[in-house]
């Protein structure tokens, strides 16, 4: 494939696009990186493409995003402090051949220094062949329950006791955080949630024991989103139904949807449990892996932040306990896995990966769609939604059976 | 001139895409030789339109060497308004086959000077060598283009101020709001079509069949612009059964008794002057002289 200039145009033909949440037999234009409308080009500057690609009746929908991942492939973002960048470097390869094409690189609750010295290693970048688009940090963690604290380690487990000022200390730079996972119960959570919405970071809800009022406060305050819903939170009762409830509480602005994480691994989540969620707030529902080292790997036992963690049947705990600590599943697993638990439509499917976390970061103006002028990432899938091939920015970055036949 | 009469909507689609695809075949275009079409939007041209990217995909036909022009454009529409004709032409046609852009001409209903938009077009088509074969529809009042009831017959492509009618007709198009229809169009004029060597004009539905007896079987008349095409020497109308319910018994029969040597017309290896076998002919005359 010859390395095309900035004006090179390409179309994409014999597919489906997702586009406007319907899968429509459409071709699509790519052009310097952004997806292009091919009407305008072709009555503005009446030019044909350079390059018509095959897509031989493939699928293509957006890149998937994964809000929620600790690593991968070995690699523990939140571990190997001293090659944390040839470990995202690594995970942000593989991930590739998910059909994941952007994500943010998650930490567990870790001592001061690890914040330290790994967030200034992590910077936000574009993807490419060389890897995934790094969307920011996800800091989960160390402001959150002990009483839910997970596979967190307990030690390091903190509160808000100078406010503001505690979570700067802990962090030092905020500069490559996107994501703050806390507990709205700790004392002065509300107002450092006010802070973080200032610097336009985004607050997620869980590892916590809130009652839904907590919960609302919390989003009044600017929360968007529930980490990875049902887990590490109290269980859903009738008459306080916690974090769970801010799903269908009407004591929160109409117009903010919340968002919500949610682990369809067929493990963390029950399927009765994704039907619930699916069923009660469709358009809040964001597909995350929060897949750990062992994601790609064989059984066997590895490092998850301070804890060994064990690999058995396809599951991964903290090694000789029975505790679940973060899966080992790929983004599209958890898709296909949603669509046959849920039953919903391919369009859902996808839309949880894609379009809904791209909304919750507020950047569904660029990624997560297929709409002209947003940037070329997608993903070409089997009609079992299995990933053919992987593109950023409008070029190839992983191809399972390099069959595009291109014709000029 | 000739009448097809198809049994169906679907063979009238089916026979006028042959026809094109036959005349394209014939005429062997190349880069030094385009073929010259005139094209129409609305409703029933759509199913031909279907059918020529069905042979298209097919690989029976290229458009690479092939020029268009389309009859008509509102005024001031934006260009991707799903109304527009350069929309409906972009979505039911050229975006599906391999015609190249530089290739197409639609009449720019946002020119800054329109007058000049219509004289450039004229300009175009005698550049482009005239146009081989001009496809059109009507309405049901008999209007080609948007060259409505008592548009001169020796008009040419212009601005054209369109009839209330016309207007309540097309309200359905832009949410029942009159207000919202375009008052006015860029239209290539009666005169222009003329000038094509070949005229195809599609007519179905009962709603038409009015307007197909004042084309056919009244004279010449400026109130029913399409009856002008009765003194062009190659016009085909190509129509439905229903759209034959205003003509005479004897003019329907006289027409599908032509049906056979029509047929011809599509056929791949077809001749539009049936003769009879050599051999025949020679039996025949050497009979007589004995």
């Amino acid at each position: 494939m010859p390395e095309p200039e900035s004006s090179f145009l390409r179309q994409f033909y014999n597919c489906s696009i997702l586009r406007h949440g319907k899968i429509l037999k459409e071709d699509l234009w790519v052009r310097n990186g952004l997806i292009v409308d091919p009407e305008k080009i072709f009555y503005d500057e009446k030019i044909m493409p350079d390059e018509r690609i095959n897509c031989h009746d493939a699928l293509i929908s957006p890149g998937f995003i994964d809000l929620q991942i600790n690593g991968g492939f070995g690699v523990d973002f939140s571990n190997d402090i001293d090659t944390v960048e040839e470990g995202v470097n690594k995970v942000a390869k593989k991930l590739l051949t998910y059909g994941v094409t952007s994500f943010c690189p998650t930490l567990v609750t870790s001592p001061p220094e690890t914040y330290r010295k790994v967030l200034p290693k992590i910077k936000k970048r574009n993807g490419g062949s060389h890897g995934a688009t790094v969307l920011g940090v996800h800091v989960e963690g160390p402001f959150i329950s002990i009483t839910k604290k997970g596979a967190h380690p307990e030690e390091y487990i903190r509160n808000f006791e100078n406010g503001f000022r505690s979570l700067t200390d802990m962090y030092s730079s905020l500069e490559n955080i996107c994501y703050v996972t806390l507990a709205p119960e700790i004392p002065n959570a509300l107002s450092v949630i006010s802070e973080l919405c200032k610097k336009d970071i985004k607050i997620s809800v869980g590892h916590s024991v809130a009652n839904l009022s907590d919960g609302e406060e919390a989003v009044k305050h600017g929360a968007t989103f529930i980490t990875h819903l049902f887990n590490a939170m109290l269980p859903f009762h009738h008459r306080d139904p916690g974090l769970v409830g801010l799903l269908t509480s009407k004591r929160i602005p109409t117009e903010k949807i919340i968002y919500y994480g949610i682990i369809a691994d067929g493990i963390h989540t029950h399927p009765a449990a994704l039907r619930i969620a699916h069923r009660t707030h469709p358009e809040g529902l964001v597909l995350v892996t929060d897949a750990i080292a062992a994601l790609g790997l064989k059984e066997g036992v590895y490092r998850l932040g301070q804890y060994d963690i064990e690999v058995r049947d396809e599951r991964a705990y903290i090694a000789g306990t029975e505790t679940l600590c973060g899966s080992t599943a790929e983004m599209s697993h958890c898709v296909r896995f949603f669509r046959e638990a849920t039953g919903c439509s391919i369009v859902e499917a996808l839309e949880a990966a894609t379009l809904h976390p791209a909304r919750a970061l507020e950047i569904d103006s660029r990624k997560g769609v297929l709409n002209f002028n947003a940037e070329a990432d997608f993903v070409m899938l089997d009609e079992a939604l299995g990933v053919l091939s992987t593109w950023i920015a409008g070029k190839c970055v992983y191809t399972k059976n390099n069959n595009y036949v291109i014709e000029l | 001139m000739r009448l097809v009469i198809c049994d169906t909507v679907d063979y009238v689609s089916e026979w006028s895409a042959k026809y094109v695809l036959k005349r394209i075949k014939d005429f062997q275009p190349n880069e030094n030789k385009y073929f010259v079409l005139g094209l129409p939007t609305g409703g029933t041209p759509l199913g031909m339109y279907k059918k020529l990217i069905e042979y298209h995909k097919a690989g029976k036909i290229s458009f690479k060497y092939i020029k268009t022009f389309n009859m008509d454009e509102y005024v001031d529409l934006p260009r991707d308004h799903p109304e527009s004709y350069h929309y409906y032409m972009y979505n039911n046609f050229f975006k599906h086959i391999d015609i190249d852009p530089k290739n197409v001409h639609i009449l720019d209903g946002n020119a800054p000077d329109l007058m000049q938009e219509c004289n450039e077009f004229e300009r175009k088509i005698k550049e482009a060598g005239g146009i081989e074969l001009f496809i059109g529809g009507i309405g049901p009042d008999g209007h080609i283009a948007f060259n409505e009831p008592g548009s001169s017959l020796a008009s040419r492509t212009r601005v054209k101020t369109l009839a209330q009618d016309t207007l309540e007709a097309n309200a359905r198009f832009f949410g029942n709001d009159i207000n919202k229809v375009p008052k006015q169009a860029l239209t290539v004029g009666v005169g222009t079509v003329m000038d094509a060597k070949e005229v195809m004009i599609l007519i179905t539905g009962s709603h038409k069949a009015f307007a197909l007896y004042k084309a056919i079987e009244e004279g010449v008349n400026h109130m029913w612009t399409v009856s002008a095409f009765q003194q062009h020497p190659r016009t085909l109308i190509i129509c439905d059964e229903d759209a034959t319910l205003e003509l005479r018994v004897k003019t329907v029969k006289y027409f599908k008794a032509l049906s056979a040597v029509h047929h011809k017309l599509i056929e791949e290896d077809g001749d539009a002057i049936p003769r009879r076998p050599l051999h025949d002919v020679q039996n025949e005359s050497m009979g007589n002289s004995q």
